[in-house]
């Protein structure tokens, strides 16, 4: 049984470099910013496998706990930074949108 | 009484998430617990008279709950079905949903329940309307239907 | 019971797999955000439902238990917090009206 969660960990690491792609290829920044949140929730579930792998789950579940909570209030940040740019504004000569069509 | 149930819910949390039982972890959660319950009581429950009314309506929101995972699993199947098609038919657009709900919790009821089921996404509530950017026109046409405003009316506006 | 949590861990990677790969296909920001928003909230509370069906298989040790509830408690939380991340984001996208991609074959 550990190796099955360690299969589906390795796995979803190879997800995360797929997410990742969009990371740093997209075109807007909001792309990149629900790429990074998309990872950081298959992170949360990656740090609750590893708890099963070592047998140490009262330690790997607290910090997935605590980096659901910082993916959290990361993604609300920077969407409430990005609302209150006006320079996002197509046309705008914003370095956001370019090449965004 | 606003006092004494965030102190038991934050207690509780503290209990379940420290798994320590002696006199020193149970002591120093009292503590912080009454500190975090004295600055920010207003913040976790807003409503100044509490009635049981809200038993009800905890009892009405667990019978909500597995109807609304049968529909979350409805829709992330269309979604899935929709990204391995090769084709991808999809046709996004955005539309306006009036809604006949009043009271705020309702509101993020019903937008976090638009949210997560059938290819919609709430982004705004504008005087009384959603802006709901769909992502296909059978998903539209079955948020147009109602069904599930009429279920989470029923939740929190029922006498 | 851990066959039925293999069940729910192996649904839970498939709908991650979905998510990221609308991610990768979709045309344009909004509609990455359906699969996006709605693949991986549903793909974590599977996956750590599974988990936390498997934590049990040794019995019901007090231990045990509360590890299980501290389990759901995360994929309760996922649960909330994914759709208003969804929301911000989406918001803001309008409020700066970045404009939506249209179907051209079927609209008019």
């Amino acid at each position: 049984m550990e190796s099955f969660f360690i299969y589906i960990s390795m796995f979803l690491c190879l997800l995360v470099i797929l997410a990742l792609y969009r990371g740093i290829a997209g075109p807007t920044v909001l792309d990149r910013i629900i790429s990074i949140s998309a990872i950081g929730t298959k992170t949360t579930v990656i740090l609750a496998l590893m708890g099963f792998i070592y047998n140490r789950g009262d330690m790997f579940l607290d910090i997935a706990l605590a980096y659901a909570f910082l993916n959290f209030i990361a993604t609300l940040a920077a969407a409430k930074f990005f609302r209150s740019r006006k320079s996002i504004i197509p046309g705008s000569n914003c370095p956001i949108n370019k090449g965004g069509e | 009484m606003r006092y004494i149930i965030v102190f038991f819910i934050l207690y509780l949390h503290w209990i379940l998430w420290s798994g320590k039982f002696d006199a020193f972890h149970l002591s120093l959660g009292i503590i912080s617990c009454a500190l975090v319950t004295f600055m920010s009581h207003d913040l976790f429950i807003e409503r100044k008279k509490l009635s049981p009314k809200i038993i009800v309506e905890a009892i009405r929101f667990i019978k909500y709950v597995p109807w609304l995972l049968y529909q979350i699993i409805l829709s992330n199947i269309h979604v899935a079905a929709l990204v391995l098609s090769p084709r991808m038919p999809i046709e996004p657009k955005i539309i306006r949903y009036k809604t006949k709900l009043k009271t705020d919790i309702a509101l993020v009821t019903f937008a976090n329940s638009i949210t997560l089921t059938p290819g919609t996404i709430t982004a705004d509530i504008v005087d009384g309307e959603y802006v709901v950017h769909a992502l296909s026109r059978k998903v539209a046409d079955d948020l147009m239907t109602g069904e599930m405003e009429d279920k989470v009316a029923q939740i929190f506006e029922e006498e | 019971m851990s066959v039925l949590a293999v069940i729910f861990i192996l649904t839970g990677v498939f709908f991650f797999t979905t998510a990221t790969i609308g991610l990768l296909r979709f045309p344009d920001f909004y509609t990455r955000m359906h699969a996006a928003g709605k693949g991986d909230t549903l793909g974590a509370f599977l996956t750590l439902a599974g988990l936390a069906l498997y934590n049990l298989h040794h019995g019901f040790s007090v231990d045990a238990i509360l590890m299980s509830i501290k389990i759901l408690l995360i994929a309760v939380f996922i649960f909330i917090a994914n759709p208003t991340a969804t929301h911000a984001i989406t918001k803001a996208a309008l409020n700066c009206s970045v404009k939506p991609w249209e179907n051209k074959e079927t609209s008019k």
